[in-house]
């Protein structure tokens, strides 16, 4: 099967407006989808930090607080571990190295927090990102093996 | 999210309930912004107790009240904070610039405030 020999074990895909009701709801999915393998309650929390700093990333700066954009959010669980991918179609990021340095923010009432958090908490972080057409993070978190017996 | 506040002294409490992120920011900073206006304490305690999750906007918006206190000369303590909020706050620099409290009035971040003594004066 497809999903067999790409190594995929299970993939999620939740599209929805970007309201802030649901930076909520997506890292709760996310958290429960990561979940279904053996993961550290302290790994979990990790993971909803930076979904929930990615989501909000796309209504607060992707979309400039429009609600009627679409964010995607898309979670991949193979052999290694989780990819998760959070899209937005909104304003795009100029200068994606600024942007990622930790206290950077466009916005004065921000900390720059969001990019440091997900830098920290995942083991891979890689952001793409087009003016006027949107931005693309892509989050890889390692599962640690469980040694079978 | 929801905040009880209440007056003990010159200080105000705010025991705050639930998780703190951008679907809740801005009532989190109204509602903080009009006690402060009301009751003009020395001392703003944050007691995130009930508080099980926090990102980046939740602590932007205890940045802000730390900010405003500070300029009206009064102090902020963050009161037993759970350990993932706990962690982000040390993260994210606050715990260097804020006092953090647990539940024996022992200050267990890097602030540099002393124990109850910062709250009781
Ligand atoms: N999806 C996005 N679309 C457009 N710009 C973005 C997006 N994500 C991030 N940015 C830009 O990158 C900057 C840094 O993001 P980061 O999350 O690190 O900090 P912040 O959101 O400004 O502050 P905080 O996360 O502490 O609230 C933002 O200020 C914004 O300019
Ligand atoms: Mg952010």
């Amino acid at each position: 099967m497809g999903g067999q020999q790409s190594g995929i074990k299970n993939k999620m895909i939740l599209e929805f407006l970007s309201v802030p009701e649901n930076v909520g709801l997506a890292r709760v999915a996310v958290a429960a989808f990561a979940a279904q393998v053996d993961m550290k309650l302290n790994e979990l929390e990790e993971i909803k930090v930076a979904v929930s700093e990615a989501v909000s990333n796309s209504i607060i700066h992707g979309y400039g607080g429009d609600p009627n954009g679409m964010v995607r959010v898309e979670v991949e669980r193979n052999e290694e571990g989780l990819v998760i991918t959070v899209e937005d179609k909104g304003k795009g990021i100029e200068d994606i190295a600024l942007a990622m340095q930790p206290d950077y923010s466009s916005s004065p009432e921000r900390m720059g927090l969001g990019f440091a958090f997900m830098q920290s908490f995942m083991d891979h972080l890689d952001v793409t990102s087009e003016v006027n057409q949107g931005t693309r993070v892509r989050m890889f978190k390692n599962i640690e093996k469980v040694v079978e017996k | 999210m929801q905040i009880f506040f209440s007056m003990e002294g010159k200080q105000l409490w705010a025991r705050i309930k639930g998780e703190l992120d951008l679907e809740n920011a801005d009532t989190f900073r109204q509602e903080l912004e009009a006690n402060l206006d009301h009751a003009r304490p020395e001392v703003l305690v944050l007691d995130l107790t009930g508080v099980t999750f926090i990102d980046s906007s939740g602590l932007g918006v205890i940045l802000g009240r730390y900010r405003r206190l500070k300029k009206e000369g009064g102090k902020l303590i963050i009161y037993r904070p759970q350990p993932q909020v706990r962690r982000l706050l040390e993260l994210s620099g606050l715990g260097k610039i804020m006092t953090i409290m647990n539940e024996n009035g022992e200050q267990i971040g890097e602030g540099f405030n002393n124990g109850w003594s910062a709250i009781r004066n």
